[in-house]
């Protein structure tokens, strides 16, 4: 078998891009874990980001506000989760899973006029002298903005939860929303909040497949990248970093089974899928094993509903 | 399962009774069942394309209705047993795992005609119909074969069942007939619509230098993505020139709408029966869209002529010599495929590399 | 100002009060949503909401679509009951339908009244098996079962994948990726009970598991101990209980009838194992599971009244062409109400002048 026509440096590229809606989605989901809440409504919100970002971007026939449409949608649905869960106090599996169901209905009612049309392109990265150097420059200079901010987010992400105290008092929500509480935080906005950010987030991973990555809008495009993006932040033990790790593995296992399968190599795609998700199950269980490494990441609050007291 | 029986056939003995009497006055009622959202702009968006031309051809004399994105099994049975009670006339079942369903329901109201799409199974209100592809694919391999400077063509199939391999084998038969040194890259994607793996796929088999793609799967993100990298790609089952002006050399069109018109004109003066159609590019079931400007005028010539050719039935695309990939005999000189070994074929010709997913 | 103040009892009438006000608020609000779509917003609802339990066909529809809802839904709920968050009950469900199902496969072509039921008890074993993944990992090692048991539903849907492009496909299926057919064979046919409401043995089943649930839970010291678990883990540890004992019960039973519900749906309606065999059961349950307030009798109503809504909005999309995109909008509205109006039980409004 000649594997020298595999071209690492392109297939590198190829993933970055299957990999970035992921991770835009995650890093969204890993906040609103942090704060103690669990939103199992990603998909829901990437689908609505994908079609309101469309439709936005095709209107103005600008990219840019397509994307800021996208934040738009994906956090206004998030907010009916933010809602119900945070004021009405309703369960946040059930929600999160109605979320989905909503959210995927919704999108293929506003998009029904907006089949078959091409949104306008975004374009990429194009720095004179730089993205013309060889292999670097396709590495590192070409992409689309996108990708560059959703590395800038992950550095924002973990400097906040990290360095500010914004962060630490989020993060307290997410360890003992009692303990904060009587601090005298208010549980339910700042968790409000970071449910709105998830939003976004996942929201603009959704209009990263519809205006980048296949620029164009069908019904329900996302096809579940949004419950990868919710196996993404287990795997990255809610740490911002790994996250760019998970989503690029996922981004590589796809690609990798694609380009061997071009190469001419049988393989079984459906074995090499499931991969992922035991590496998952793994890293979860290691994590876990340690009680006291476990403490400092999987936030004990998750999940759980906050009722005050008073 | 007979899960709807006794009561449905109580039923549909109460709506025939009823129908009999108002038969003169009454539109024809057809029913379409969908498997994915008519806004697929693929496989579901072409049939709907098909409801559409037939409501356009009769008029006030048939009445339509569908249901779409309904999932292969217990809900499928579900809802064309509902459509039967409604009293619909003729129901077409648009996709291979509507099979089952279909014969399950068709046995419960002897008095519906049902269409289903794709399958092997009929009964004496069953009928099948299917299009030839691979007649279609043929003549866009011819071109494949024509145009590609890298020798290599990127092939991006769903799942490995006889109708995509037929598609394979006839695309590669056709480009190796104009171009002996042509290659076949074949990517499985296991899945006929998930826009992201498709796009994926096709900038896959562009890094390996393929310059031409075609696809048997629904979206159009390969055509996207050919556009962007400046490659060719071909629409499957609709024009997709709108996804890639410069890169769409041509489209294999499924065009259902001549069946239907057939069909449900079959039931307007009563004499609808239970027929297996396979037709293609001849009877209209397939089309080929308008040649891209970028085919030079002799490769758009020998492809004309070839349609017709095909549309003739002067040419089968699966004409023998043709050896298995193992190298073994399948059509000696001469020979052509019979439907049944078409229908079943599970292998791919000699020439291909790569093994077929068994 | 609107305040919520907290009931000193949780509020019976409101209990029953709730779901209604929940179906009133969808319809005004759907049919809003039916109005601007050009529909007639009066014929869809009854559609989708009378219809499926008025007409004698819909009626022998809706246990179809309810019993894998309900079957799975009662073992979820003992878990929530207990905190014990089992969401992988559709990976569950897979794999009770693949074991069972490859157990029939290996079996084909013998006759005996035995084969069902020793396929369903392999169903249950598949189920079992896989919900104890996450049970052993969080009672040896503290593993989210959350998580872990979500992301083994991928794991269940790429091994039914595989399973039917590969060893457990039909040889005379013509290659396509799907098993033969269990219901068009007599000794793996699914019967049915009784036809006018769709009962068939899944049905029969639900029913029984309802009824052992409301024994279990009312009369049974496990009942009790599933109970305090939830309410209060510490009470429970001073009253003696095994908190692993607890996850590890809870988790079987749940993935033992999510199991059963997958055997049951491949031998009944479904009939073959395809790539599209999951539809989302097990997903759907856990909404049935909090809409019945995990009580066994509430259960059984919001699987029944989830499973009208799914046939009545079939049915709204040829009768009136009412997209499906509208009904799924409409159902995820109706989920949303229904959790939103549930803090009316323990809460009341209370219209306040200015802040407090």
């Amino acid at each position: 078998m000649d594997f020298s026509s595999l071209n690492p440096v392109a297939m590198i590229v190829l993933l970055v891009g299957a990999a970035t809606p992921i991770l835009l989605a995650a890093l969204g989901e890993l906040v609103v874990e942090k704060s103690g809440v669990l939103n199992l409504g990603v998909e829901g919100m990437m689908i609505i980001g994908a079609v309101t970002g469309f439709i936005v971007a095709t209107e103005t026939a600008s990219p840019y506000a397509g994307m800021l449409g996208s934040m738009v949608g994906g956090a206004l649905v998030a907010m009916i989760f933010g809602f119900l869960t945070q004021f009405l106090r309703s369960n946040q599996v059930a929600t999160g899973l109605a979320l989905t169901l909503f959210g995927l209905g919704l999108a293929a009612l506003l998009g029904g006029d907006y089949n078959g049309i091409k949104p306008p392109p975004t374009p990429r990265l194009n720095i004179e002298g730089l993205s013309d150097l060889p292999i670097v420059g396709e590495l590192l200079f070409s992409y689309d903005p996108v990708i560059y901010f959703s590395i800038f987010l992950v550095a924002a992400v973990w400097y906040f939860l990290n360095r500010t105290r914004g962060g630490l008092i989020l993060r307290a929500c997410g360890e003992n929303h009692d303990a904060a509480h009587s601090l005298g935080y208010n549980v339910v906005m700042i968790r409000f909040g970071a449910i709105m950010f998830g939003g976004a987030c996942a929201g603009l991973g959704g209009a990263y497949v519809s205006l980048i990555r296949v620029p164009q809008w069908t019904e329900g495009m996302t096809a579940g990248i949004g419950w990868i993006a919710l196996a993404i932040v287990v795997f990255a033990s809610w740490k911002p970093w790994r996250a760019i790790l998970g989503a690029y593995l996922f981004g590589g296992i796809t690609i990798l089974q694609l380009s061997l399968q071009a190469l001419g190599i049988s393989i079984s795609a459906a074995y090499l899928s499931m991969t992922p998700y035991i590496v998952t199950i793994v890293v979860l269980v290691i994590m876990s094993a340690d009680r006291k490494r476990a403490s400092l990441n999987a936030p004990a609050c998750l999940g759980r509903s906050f009722h005050a007291s008073n | 399962m007979k899960f709807t029986k006794t009561l449905a056939t109580a039923a549909a003995m109460g709506l025939a009774l009823s129908g009999a009497a108002f038969a003169d006055e009454d539109p024809i009622k057809a029913g379409f069942i969908y498997v994915g959202p008519i806004g697929d702009l693929g496989w579901t968006w072409t049939h709907d394309q098909g409801r559409l031309a037939l409501e356009a051809e009769y008029g006030d004399r048939v009445e339509t209705s569908f249901v779409e994105s309904v999932p292969e099994g217990a809900d499928a049975e579900r809802v064309m047993s509902q459509m039967a009670r409604a009293g619909m006339d003729i129901i077409f079942t648009t996709s291979f795992g509507y099979m089952d369903p279909t014969i399950n329901v068709a046995e419960d109201f002897p008095d519906v005609a049902f269409a289903h799409a794709t399958g092997f199974k009929r009964a004496d209100n069953v009928a099948t119909y299917s299009a030839r592809f691979y007649e279609g694919r043929y003549v866009i391999g011819e071109i494949a074969g024509a145009m590609t400077e890298t020798n290599k063509i990127g092939y991006i199939a769903s799942f490995p069942i006889p109708e995509v391999v037929r598609g394979i084998n006839s695309a590669y038969l056709a480009a190796k007939s104009v171009n002996p040194d042509v290659e076949f890259k074949v990517v499985w994607v296991y899945t006929w619509f998930d826009p992201g793996k498709e796009a994926d796929a096709a900038n896959a088999l562009i890094e390996q230098g393929v310059d031409v793609i075609m696809q048997h799967t629904d979206s159009p993100a390969a055509m996207t993505i050919a556009e962007e990298k400046g490659v060719y790609a071909f629409g499957q089952a609709s024009d997709m020139s709108a996804f890639g002006p410069n890169a769409q050399l041509t489209a294999i069109l499924d065009n259902w709408a001549p069946y239907y018109i057939d069909r449900v004109g079959a039931v307007l003066d009563g004499t609808w029966e239970s027929t297996d159609v396979w037709d293609g590019i001849g009877a209209g079931m397939v089309g080929i869209a308008p040649f891209s400007d970028n085919i030079p005028a002799d490769v758009q010539a020998r492809a004309t002529a070839t349609i017709a050719a095909i549309a003739s039935g002067e040419f089968q695309p699966f004409t023998g010599p043709i050896n298995k990939q193992d190298g073994s005999v399948w059509l000696a000189a001469g020979e052509t495929a019979d439907d049944g070994s078409l229908a079943g074929l599970n292998f791919y010709v000699e020439g291909i590399d790569g093994e077929l997913p068994q | 100002m609107l305040r919520l103040e907290p009931r000193q009892k949780a509020s019976n009438m409101m209990l029953y009060f709730t779901p209604l006000i929940a179906v009133a608020l969808t319809m005004v609000v759907g049919g809003a949503l039916f109005a601007m779509l050009g529909i007639n917003p009066f014929d869809a609802i009854w559609i989708i909401f009378f219809d499926p339990f008025l007409d004698s066909f819909n009626l022998s529809q809706l246990f179809i679509k309810a019993a894998p809802l309900i079957l799975i839904a009662i073992g979820l709920s003992l878990g929530f009951r207990a905190g014990v968050w089992n969401i992988g009950a559709e990976g569950q469900f897979i794999m009770g339908a693949l074991v069972g199902g490859a157990t029939g496969l290996a079996l084909w072509g013998m006759e005996g009244w035995w084969i069902l039921p020793f396929m369903a008890i392999m169903g249950a074993v598949g189920g079992f098996a896989w919900a104890m993944i996450p049970a052993i990992l969080k009672i040896r090692f503290n593993a989210n079962e959350i998580l872990v048991s979500l992301m083994l539903v991928y794991v269940a849907q790429n091994l039914l994948s595989a399973m039917v492009i590969g060893p457990l496909r039909d040889p005379d299926g013509f290659n396509f990726p799907e098993s033969r057919s269990f219901s068009r064979n007599d000794a793996t046919e699914l019967p049915m009970i009784f036809e006018p409401l769709g009962l068939h043995v899944g049905g029969v089943v639900a029913l029984i598991a309802l009824a052992g649930a409301f024994i279990l839970l009312q009369r049974h010291s496990l009942g009790f101990n599933i109970k305090l678990t939830g309410d209060s883990p510490r009470a429970a540890r001073f009253a003696g209980v095994n908190p692993s004992i607890i996850i590890a019960v809870c988790l079987g039973i749940s993935g033992a009838l999510a199991g059963l519900a997958g055997l049951f749906e491949l031998t009944g309606p479904a009939g073959k194992l395809t790539t599209n065999f999951p539809v989302g059961y097990g997903f759907t349950a856990i909404i049935v599971a909090f809409l019945g307030r995990l009580h066994p009798v509430g259960i059984l109503l919001a699987g029944v009244v989830l499973a009208g809504t799914f046939i009545g909005g079939e049915n709204a999309q040829f009768m009136l062409q009412l997209p499906s995109a509208a009904v799924r909008v409409f159902q995820g509205m109706l989920l949303f109400f229904l959790l939103a109006v549930e803090i009316l039980i323990s809460y009341r409004i209370r219209f306040s002048k200015g802040a407090s």
